[in-house]
């Protein structure tokens, strides 16, 4: 196969890279973001049940969260999307909340570690005083569960800005399809798929250098 | 015929109809089997020559071996995946390939994964004591023989539950395959749910991916107890052999974060080494 044109033309690039950065990347960073705030939030929820209740509960949670954990998010995006697409109109808020739930199971791992690093010493210190049982998580386990988990948090959050071209399988326009969509569309696939390979390795490699920092200065 | 209760209703016809369907959907498996075992390889491979590679005392080797890790970490495994099936192919003629679909499969699991293993073996390597590398100029052994001999058997223990963890992660991974014309289990998944519906077809999918992410767990959970073993820092297989089931990110040890996270903590509460409670 021999192309006729030049393999890299800056006249595409120039009319693909708007694009990629004002739809695509809009909407990857917006995925990552409320994806993000909601594995922070429901596995902080799901670290602190499987920790605090009876194995007749922990047992079921802890096997949907393997189960969450090892099977695919592509896999698990088709399904939630063609389940709930009846009843939910924006494609958008299916993927980041499947995107979410994926994330939170990690994260729970994470902040369970987190909470077990907490020492026992702390814990027998609450009940000294007779704290109640929310209090003791609020104010004496949680704070310091998650000092140490900041990094490790960080990384899964850049895991999932990766991840975020996975919703190529449910048509949402996140950078990835922008650039496929682009590609189909001319013929020329080279420009937009290079760039917006190039543009996740400038978001990327900067955060994951800040997270790196943090990690010296918080060890 | 879809929904909850469509999939209870149907169960019977279904399960019939995946029966009369095997041979397709065991191609599906055996494809899916094969990319996440081939690309698995690969980035084995990739792991230890870029992770060793990380560690040289050479800049040059160093520098060349950061950017192509941080080069395959960055840029996703799909935007990998779709420039080998999609970019490649219209790059000037002597470069202008045409990849196999299943080749193009491989070559992005194996980098992209490759790149974040390389990092595990550099990680592990160099969290083997410094004491070891002494003994092994005190023997005065070979820098090489020291290596394959003391670090990278205690090493491999180390790395072995953070590459299980990424094994799972390429074969959850490889399911985006069928994007570039790979007819994997997915895919032939999704060819089942016209007929079954959508519940019960993905249950199939998750369940079937599910099997599949367990035999690689237990897998890699005999080959670290094996290695533990060897070293002499566990039992036997036959003594342990309840420990294969364990979740990746169950174990004591926790997985690589929850050791990371802990060990963390430990070193600032002063507890370092000391068993925790203090």
């Amino acid at each position: 196969m021999t192309p006729t044109n030049s393999w890299w033309d800056w006249d595409h690039a120039a009319a693909v890279l708007p694009s990629l950065l004002l739809d695509g990347f809009k909407i990857t960073v917006l995925a990552t973001v409320l994806g993000t705030l909601i594995a922070l939030v429901l596995g902080l929820v799901v670290a602190i049940v499987r920790r605090s209740s009876p194995a007749i509960i922990n047992a079921p949670v802890t096997w949907v969260v393997e189960f969450i954990r090892m099977t695919p998010l592509v896999v698990q995006l088709v399904f939630a999307n063609l389940v709930l697409s009846p009843y939910v109109d924006s494609t958008l808020a299916i993927g980041i909340w499947v995107l979410g739930i994926h994330y939170t199971t990690y994260m729970a791992e994470v902040y369970r570690a987190g909470i077990d690093s907490v020492p026992v010493g702390q814990w027998e210190a609450a009940t000294a005083l007779s704290l109640p049982r929310v209090r003791t998580w609020r104010a004496v386990v949680v704070p310091q569960a998650i000092r140490n988990t900041l990094p490790a948090l960080g990384n899964y959050a850049i895991s999932m800005f990766k991840e975020t071209p996975f919703f190529v399988v449910i048509y949402i326009p996140e950078l990835v399809r922008v650039a496929q969509n682009y590609g189909a569309h001319n013929f020329r696939y080279t420009e937009a798929i290079t760039l917006a390979g190039l543009i996740f390795l400038a978001a990327s490699y900067p955060t994951s250098l800040l997270i790196r920092r943090l990690e010296k200065k918080l060890a | 015929m879809d929904g909850v209760i469509g999939f209870i209703q149907d169960l019977g016809p279904n399960l019939q109809l995946v029966l009369d369907r095997m041979p397709m959907i065991l191609d599906g498996v055996f494809i899916t089997l094969l990319a996440s075992v081939l690309g698995a390889a690969l980035a084995l491979v990739i792991a230890f020559v870029f992770g060793l590679a990380l560690l040289a005392k050479n800049v040059l080797v160093r520098g060349v071996a950061r950017v192509f890790v941080e080069f395959f970490r960055g840029t996703s495994l799909v935007v990998q995946l779709f420039w080998l099936a999609f970019v490649l192919p219209q790059l000037p003629y002597p470069m202008g390939f045409q990849l196999d679909p299943l080749l193009v499969g491989v070559l992005a699991l194996g980098l992209n994964y490759g790149a974040y293993a390389a990092e595990v073996v550099r990680g592990s390597i160099g969290s083997v004591p410094t004491g070891q590398y002494e003994a092994i100029s005190a023997l005065s052994l070979s820098p090489a023989r020291g290596m394959f001999r003391i670090v990278i058997p205690q090493a491999w223990a180390l790395m072995l539950p953070s590459l299980s963890n990424l094994w799972i992660q390429l074969l959850k991974g490889s399911a985006i395959v069928g994007t570039v014309t790979l007819y994997d289990l997915f895919f032939q998944v999704e060819q089942l749910r016209d007929r079954t519906g959508t519940w019960f077809a993905y249950s199939f999918a998750l369940l079937a991916y599910y099997l599949i992410a367990w035999l690689i767990v237990i897998l890699m959970n005999g080959l670290e107890i094996r290695a533990k073993h060897q070293i002499g820092r566990g039992p036997a297989l036959k003594e342990s052999w309840r420990s294969l089931f364990r979740a990746p990110g169950s174990t004591p040890g926790g997985g690589r974060t929850a050791r990371v996270v802990r060990e963390r903590a430990a070193v600032k509460a002063g507890t370092a080494g000391e068993g925790g409670l203090a």
